[in-house]
């Protein structure tokens, strides 16, 4: 047996599998094709959020949060972390009864809400368009610039023993890790964290692949202050079927600004969709007109991993006893990345978790679906 | 803010000398030919000022924009092609208007750039491109009496340097990187072609031939806030020269972002382009330095090529094929003569700047695997030029390919972007 924990993929969830998995002691190795980050994890927003489509998704998001509190002493400076806050925004009085539904539900979870009047949310944000009803601020939601923290989870695991593999992975299973080239790693146990990847080796994964487009503008600091989202969001994020575009804007530290965002299922083509951007962008300037003058100097898109029930897959994989799974996160990977870690973890170790693993485990998903 | 929308039978990229040439060519088929170009005036690098008069201009580059001018191309002016929304479709940008251009066929003739390599002080005021420099000087900036060092590599070189003395400068030397010998050699097979032997030779005049060193490169140069000297070297002996402007470039780069983006085949960094200048893409043309560097003769009867078949009177041009055949092969012997000597891969220090726009050092760069790598961790050509100057560098530094290319192609106002109905809800808004 060459290793505990093969983990095949080097984004910010394999990543935070390999230090966490490494730091208990067990004998890692993180497998990816490129340097650690330079898939979905650098195609995304960055944004750190506390999500409540289920309660299973609010638990998840809200503890990870939590860990991102406490891993934020060892973040390097390229990290970028900063607690901005979220600013649901509220377009009309129907999306003010929203806000006030999810602040009952934040605070009583323990996460702080703070329901935003019109006025105070242009002193906020005075580059909003005129004649919103107001919003919802989420003060210790944040951003991340998500492939530097990749890297540094990557080198923590490196640090406490694991090794890095280069090599594109073609086959898992039955304890065995395939590279390309021929050779093969033998291991206890193997954890896919390969994000929409992971279907090319578990076709079974009930998995379907979300295009998402974004924008960067140029330096504009001081333009927008916290990360901006629709409150229209829930409905397109959580819609299951059909294109569609919600206004999403995270300020950068550079002061530059992302654009988001666009969901389209049943897309392969990974190149810009001019007509979706065209809406997108079109979302974007009707909450902020100023935008329309700004100078965009570069489109892009990226792959999220999209699960039926709308919650990654975390635990043992049901088809094959050695094959453990961390995928499936859709937009809330670099939130849930560290939370994802922790459970496995645990589960690896018999122990408890701080919460329940059990909404997150493939056996309950596919069950939910059947 | 306005949105225009054309169709035309023959799109041509860049109106440098194979844009022009492409177009006259796509005229004389009876096509109705669109040129797009994002300098105020037609003639590409080369040829730039040509038409304002105010600059000595050679006989061939007056005849070749008046031919132009009289071929019923139209021209876009100030105008940057900044992505390719559709099929067969470019969104260009004029003074913050869209411009949707519908074309049957399209040729890239988007020229090429100079490539720029880092040294200890590279970014201090005073060092320029040579051509960057030469561009600057016909728009106006003064070089009487200044001191101008010309370094890098390449022939344009001694026309750069014969330019500044035209212009009043002083020039204490012009440095080739290439050594002599190869130089030498280049030179002595262009004896078939006496008329670029005798232009050189009126270059050397100009500039005094015991100034046009061989095998010399830059090693840094000095100064706080301004240039004050660089320091050449020919790998065993090194001088210092007092100067007020470095004019340094390595020979060209070619333009292939345009290229890329309707995914054109590239290859050793130019556009693939077969006997009739067709790329890997059936309606996709292209001619001159973005399909290889290769000087103005290759540029117009490649641009002449290109037309032609662009609007499918091929049979026009079949006696130019193999003076374009014949041609290249001095081109490839030109790119062999003046190859980048392995020295100059050691000249960057650990705090020397490889990307300008992102204030990334060479050693901040070391340790990544390629250029993806890099960018994301470092923001390496992340600014607002897209890599063009680093990524060519660091191509050559480290052998990294360049990142993909993403759109926009240059930076876009946002609006530029939006959808018609989209312009009219936003004025709409604020006038509310």
């Amino acid at each position: 047996m060459d290793f505990d924990s093969v983990v095949v993929g080097a984004g910010i969830v394999g990543s935070a599998c390999a230090a966490e998995l490494a730091r208990a002691g067990m004998k890692v190795a993180l497998v990816d094709i490129a340097d650690p980050g330079l898939g979905a994890t650098a195609a995304g927003m960055g944004h750190i959020v506390v999500m409540d489509d289920s309660p299973a998704q609010l638990a998840l998001t809200h503890y990870s949060r939590q860990l991102w509190d406490a891993l934020e002493t060892s973040l390097t400076p390229a990290c970028e972390y900063r607690r901005t806050g979220t600013l649901w925004i509220a377009a009309d009085e129907e999306e003010m009864q929203e806000v006030l539904r999810k602040r009952a539900l934040y605070t009583d979870n323990g996460v702080a809400a703070e329901a935003i009047t019109a006025d105070r949310l242009y002193e906020l944000e005075p580059s909003l368009r005129r004649g919103m009803s107001g919003g919802l601020l989420v003060p210790d939601d944040g951003v991340v610039y998500a492939p530097a923290v990749a890297r540094v989870l990557a080198m923590q695991a490196c640090d406490a023993g694991a090794v890095p593999i280069t090599g594109k992975v073609t086959a898992v299973g039955d304890g065995r890790v395939q590279l390309e080239g021929g050779a093969e790693l033998r291991t206890r146990r193997i954890v896919v964290a390969a994000g929409e990847w992971s279907t090319r080796l578990l076709p079974d994964l009930p998995i379907r692949r979300r295009k998402g487009h974004l924008a960067i503008t140029d330096r504009y600091p001081g333009m927008v202050r916290h990360q901006l989202v629709e409150l229209g969001y829930l409905k397109s994020a959580h819609s299951i079927s059909g294109d569609s575009v919600a206004f999403n804007i995270q300020p950068r530290s550079t002061g530059q600004l992302l654009i988001g965002s666009s969901r389209q299922y049943g897309a392969e083509d990974s190149g810009v969709d001019f007509a979706l951007m065209q809406r997108m962008l079109a979302r974007a300037t009707e909450y902020m007109p100023a935008l329309a003058d700004l100078s965009i100097i570069r489109m892009w898109t990226g792959f999220r991993a999209a699960t039926p029930n709308k919650l990654p897959l975390i635990g043992p994989w049901t088809a094959d006893e050695t094959v453990f799974l961390a995928t499936g996160h859709e937009g809330l990977g670099i939130t849930t990345s560290l939370a994802t870690a922790a459970l496995l973890s645990s589960y690896f170790a018999g122990r408890d978790s701080t919460i329940p693993i059990a909404p997150y485990l493939p056996a309950n998903a596919e069950a939910a679906h059947a | 803010m306005a949105e225009t929308r054309l169709h035309c039978d023959v799109l041509v990229a860049g109106a440098g000398p194979a844009g022009i040439a492409a177009a006259i060519a796509a005229r004389r088929a009876g096509k109705q030919v669109v040129v797009v170009d994002d300098n105020p005036h037609p003639g590409g690098q080369i040829w730039r000022g040509s038409m304002s008069g105010a600059h000595s201009t050679s006989a061939a580059a007056r005849k070749w924009l008046q031919r132009f001018r009289a071929s019923g191309a139209e021209l876009l002016s100030s105008t940057r092609i900044v992505t390719a929304p559709g099929a067969n479709t470019v969104l260009a940008e004029h003074e913050g208007n869209a411009i949707h251009i519908h074309y049957d066929a399209l040729v890239l003739a988007t020229g090429a750039r100079e490539l720029l390599l880092p040294f200890p002080g590279w970014t201090l005021p005073g060092v320029m491109g040579a051509g960057g420099l030469q561009a600057m000087a016909k728009a106006g900036l003064p070089l009487r009496g200044k001191r101008v060092v010309v370094a890098g590599t390449g022939p344009l070189l001694l026309a750069v340097a014969a330019a500044f003395v035209h212009e009043g400068a002083t020039v204490p030397g012009v440095f080739d990187q290439a050594s002599r010998e190869n130089i030498t050699a280049f030179a002595a097979s262009l004896l078939t072609r006496p008329s670029l032997l005798m232009q050189g030779a009126g270059y050397l005049a100009t500039i005094k031939s015991w100034r046009y060193r061989q095998g010399w490169w830059p090693l840094c140069v000095h100064g706080e806030a301004t240039l004050q000297s660089v320091v050449m070297t020919n790998g065993s002996d090194t001088v210092e020269i007092a100067c007020d402007y470095l004019a340094c470039g390595f020979h060209l780069v070619p333009n292939i972002e345009l290229g890329a983006l309707l995914h054109c085949r590239i290859q050793n960094g130019a556009i693939i382009a077969n006997e009739h200048q067709q790329t890997s893409v059936a309606n996709v043309f292209t001619a001159g330095e973005a399909a290889g560097i290769a000087g103005l003769p290759q540029a117009l009867v490649e641009g002449e090529i290109a037309g032609a078949y662009a609007a499918g009177a091929g049979n026009q041009v079949r006696h130019l094929l193999r003076r374009r055949t014949a041609l290249r092969k001095v081109a490839a012997r030109m790119n062999h003569a003046y190859r980048l000597r392995p020295e100059l891969r050691a000249l960057p220090q650990a705090d020397t700047l490889i990307c300008r726009c992102e204030d990334v050092s060479w050693q901040q760069l070391q340790g990544f695997s390629g250029m993806r790598s890099a960018k994301i961790h470092t923001r390496c050509g992340m600014g607002p030029c897209q890599g063009r100057i680093c990524g060519a560098a660091m191509q050559f530094l480290a052998g990294w390919e360049a990142d993909t290319h993403r759109p926009p192609l240059y930076p876009v106002q946002l609006s530029t972007l939006l959808p018609l109905a989209a312009h009219d809800t936003t004025h709409l808004e604020e006038s509310i």
